[in-house]
């Protein structure tokens, strides 16, 4: 195992005197685990930390992880029907990010001592979760700008401040991630623009598209402050750094220009700016949705989770010919060194 | 659901990017792959879609070794406490000029 991949050495202990040790070092681990939290400093793989921590971020960093390879799918579906060769290559660039980016959180997630298999097992036997929004259907070429400006923006406003996320690995997968998702972000806000300048029939699929994707994206912070238990805990623990209403609040008085700038609108009567808080005031969104989505039962949660098996089934050839390959390789490279000596 | 050739029974890989000439090779995170030039191709791919590099390193992560974090203070206690070593010890010389 590497530095990166090494748990904390299991204690074993043999007696009375190593409890006591074990004991000893955890207040010690403990104790150190606070100094760092508080100074602003990072928690490394080899650290001692809470057990509660490393679950936390397991759970997080693995979901996270999950969510971009899922998040293939929908964008995935669009290649071959790309209005042009130039978007196509585009799309086909994006969707190949999310790829690197489920791998590098899976990386991350690693070192926390979960091993990989465990979670594409997980992923696979649908137990893990991921972020409810990939299973909405991208019906349209809009949908795709819609994706690209409202979902991976939405990401954006929440994976900025994860950048400086207490669990060093995560914090630095986030910060590659974030480099690559701005791009995501502007393809997708010219798509949208493109339709909405074009003929009346573009510029209405372009309005469909958002009303659709509104809602979902500003779900995609989880739920109200109220309604998070995890979030207080996570928050003194530096992984989060704003509550989900507060990155939702960024997000919706980002939009407002970004929308007028696109000649559409956002579906929301009640949207309106507030001089006394500064904000853009927004109204409820529809949790009830949102709740029964990840509970499993989104338009398309079924067949996400039947794309990934199939995905996973039908490459396996591929894996185990890459292993005999290697094998082959390495028997080749002991036949020559044993021909060398021989000599 | 084949596990003998899962990705992830495939050793695991620490991966070193030189971002550009005259700088050194940056860790830059880790990967699996069932040899070391397949650990190379997929490194390629998955850290430098950007021009991020010019040269790419790959060890196999079992073969780093570390030093224990747990023993921080004392291991690197000797470095500590020797401001000496350390040209800003010296301060008699301000003022004057290119020392």
């Amino acid at each position: 195992m590497s530095p990166e991949n090494h748990q904390h050495a299991p204690l074993h202990l043999a007696d009375e005197g190593d409890a006591a040790t074990a004991l000893a070092e955890a207040e010690a681990g403990q104790h150190r685990f606070d100094e760092l939290i508080a100074e602003d400093s990072r928690i490394e793989p080899r650290d001692w930390m809470p057990e509660s921590y490393r679950k936390s971020l397991v759970r997080q960093v693995s979901q996270h992880a999950h969510s971009e390879i899922i998040g293939m799918q929908p964008e995935g579906n669009w290649i071959s029907r790309a209005p042009s060769l130039k978007r196509k290559a585009i799309l086909m660039a994006k969707v190949q990010d999310e790829a690197g980016h489920g791998l590098y959180l899976y990386s991350a997630a690693e070192t926390l001592g979960r091993p990989r298999e465990e979670m594409y097992d997980q992923l696979y036997s649908g137990k893990a979760k991921y972020s409810s929004i990939f299973n909405y259907p991208a019906r349209t070429w809009a949908d795709i700008g819609a994706i690209g400006w409202l979902v991976d923006g939405a990401a954006i406003v929440n994976q900025v401040p994860l950048c400086r996320a207490s669990y060093g690995p995560y914090g630095r997968a986030m910060v590659r991630i974030c480099k690559e998702e701005s791009f995501h972000q502007r393809q997708g806000w010219e798509i949208l623009y493109s339709l909405s300048h074009g003929t009346e029939a573009q510029h209405q699929m372009a309005q469909d598209a958002v009303d659709r994707f509104y809602g979902p994206a500003l779900q995609m912070f989880g739920p109200p402050d109220g309604d998070s238990p995890n979030s207080q805990q996570s928050m003194e623990w530096k992984i989060k750094r704003f509550t989900n209403d507060e990155l939702r609040q960024r997000f919706v008085d980002m939009l407002v220009p970004q929308v007028e700038a696109l000649g559409l609108t956002l579906p929301d009567p009640e949207l309106k700016w507030n001089e006394e808080r500064g904000h853009y005031d927004f109204g409820d969104l529809d949790w009830d949705e949102f709740f029964a989505v990840i509970k499993g039962n989104g338009p398309l949660s079924r067949q996400r989770l039947e794309h990934y098996r199939k995905a996973r089934d039908e490459g396996a050839w591929v894996r185990e010919a890459a292993v005999a390959y290697a094998n082959h390789q390495a028997q080749g490279r002991d036949r020559d060194q044993a021909a060398l000596i021989g000599a | 659901m084949t596990s003998s050739a899962d990705s992830s029974s495939w050793p695991l890989w620490e991966v070193f990017i030189r971002s550009s000439r005259g700088l050194s090779h940056v860790h830059a995170g880790s990967l699996h792959a069932p040899d070391a030039t397949m650990a190379i191709r997929n490194a390629r791919d998955l850290y430098t879609r950007r021009n991020e590099g010019t040269s790419v390193w790959v060890v196999p992560a079992a073969a780093i070794m570390a030093s224990d974090p747990d023993s921080k203070g004392a291991y690197f206690e000797s470095a500590q406490g020797k401001s000496y070593r350390h040209a800003t010890y010296y301060t008699q010389s301000e003022g004057v000029k290119h020392l």
